[in-house]
Formats: structure tokens, sequence, C-alpha cells
């Protein structure tokens, strides 16, 4: 068997980019609640604030990172949480499957609405 | 000189009653993770209302003609019980940031010793920042 030099096992790397997505999320999820219930009650939130906020190219970038980051997250944090409670062969494989098309298809729709949002089509 | 043993399945739900303060940090660690993920596909189904919204869909809320993304979030936080679940996302996301925090630092190997006041500071300050943003979640709905 061939000896491996790497400290990251595939499982891994999964472990290190969810301490990484977790450092980005604490800021970023922190900030948005704070934007979004201090700062402009979610009461209050309308599609022409939501428009104004999402034309800031900075604040679009960054609820995109967002979006990505959490979604990675999440869909890392259940896989893992699966696998560690016994979750093995065939099903693991499904599993494995199923989340990462749930997490692309979360991605893809968030940018279509991030992207409409800041008045742009894709249609 | 390694010496094994069998410490049983340690993922035992049914054992709960032996678990000390890092289980616990554990299990409210996945539960809370399992909650955010399943708001965030609720979050951007609701967002999505923005696509209809931008090709002019109006609809009624309180008798006033609003476009159809600005209804379904004013219709929404209109609802007593929506601002009681905001409340709780905020308690649930709270403590996943915080104990998050905590499990970093337990990777690097800060503070190792003191884990579980760690796990219940967490708990403290969870219960703090959310009671008192209780005032302004709940603002217009009975506050």
């Amino acid at each position: 068997m061939a000896e491996r030099y790497s400290s990251f096992t595939p499982g891994g790397t999964g472990w290190l980019l969810q301490r990484i997505t977790a450092a980005f999320l604490v800021v970023v999820l922190a900030f948005h609640f704070f934007q979004l219930h201090f700062v402009t009650h979610a009461a209050e939130v309308t599609f022409a604030g939501t428009q104004a906020r999402m034309e800031n190219p900075g604040y679009f970038l960054a609820m995109v990172l967002f979006l990505i980051t959490a979604a990675f997250h999440g869909v890392n944090g259940i896989y893992n949480a699966l696998v560690n409670q016994g979750l093995s062969g065939t099903p693991k494989k499904v599993v494995l499957a199923i989340l990462t098309l749930s997490g692309l298809a979360l991605v893809a729709q968030g940018i279509y609405v991030a992207i409409v949002m800041a008045g742009g089509s894709i249609s | 000189m390694s010496q094994s043993y069998n410490r049983g399945l340690i993922e035992d739900f049914g054992r709960w009653k032996e678990f000390s303060a890092g289980m616990w940090a554990w299990i409210f660690h996945k539960f809370t993770g399992w909650m955010l993920i399943g708001y965030l596909f609720t979050h951007i189904a609701v967002l999505s209302t923005a696509i209809g919204a931008a090709n002019g869909q109006m609809m009624m809320v309180g008798g006033e003609e609003v476009n159809v993304f600005t209804g379904t979030i004013q219709g929404l936080e209109g609802l007593f019980i929506v601002r009681v679940l905001e409340v709780g996302l905020l308690a649930v996301a709270v403590f996943h940031i915080l104990n998050g925090v905590r499990l970093l630092m337990v990777d690097l190997g800060i503070g190792l010793e003191s884990q579980d006041k760690s796990f219940y500071a967490s708990l403290i300050l969870t219960g703090a920042i959310t009671v008192a943003s209780v005032p302004t979640f709940l603002s217009g709905v009975g506050f």
C-alpha cells in the first residue's frame, strides 16, 4: 500500500474547509443579523431597499460569498455528522450525491435571486 | 504503550444521562447546525419572490397593493409566530457561532483545560444576547 505523506486525508480536507468557512461565516452572519434586524428592521424590508443594498458591488459580493460558504458549511456539516453516526457504503455515496446536488441547487437559485435583486436578468 | 478500550458507541443518544459538558456542546452544535441549514433553504425560497417582484407581480397586504417580495416579507413579519421563530433562530445562530469559536480554539489547542467552562459561557452569553434582542425582534407585534 502506497504511503501518503499528507496530513490531510480526503476527509481531512473537508475538516479544514469546514474551519475556514466557519471563520468567514462568524463575521458575515453576525453582520447579516445586525444589518437586517437592528439597522433595518426585518419588518421594514422592501424590494426597493433590497435592490438598493444589492446594487452595491461589495455588498452583493459579500452576500454571494456568504451563500456559497454557508451552503458548503451546512451540507459538509450534515455529511460529516452522518458519517460520524456510522453512515457507510452505498448509502454514504447516495447521501453525498443528494447533499451535493441540493447544495449546488441552493447556490444556483440563490445567485439567480441575487442577480435579479441587483437589477440584472438572466432570462 | 497505548491502550485501547471499548468506550461504546459515542454517538448513542440513549446515553444522554452520561453526557458531560463537551458532549452536550457536541449535541447542541449538531442540532443548531441542522436548524440553520434547514432555515437557509427556506430563506432562499422566500427571497425568491424577488424574481416575481422584478417581473411586476403584485399582491394585496392589509388592503394595499404591493410587490410580491415586499408583500411576502411584510406579511410574514406581521405574524407573531414568525417573530417568535426569529428569536429562536437568533438563539440558535448565536449559540452555533459562539460554540463554533470555542471549537476553533479547541482545534488550535487554546484553553483545552477550560473547554467545559467555555461551553457554559457560550450558553450564558447566548441566553443574554437572545433576551436582549427580544424587544427589537417583537417590535410592532406586541412590544
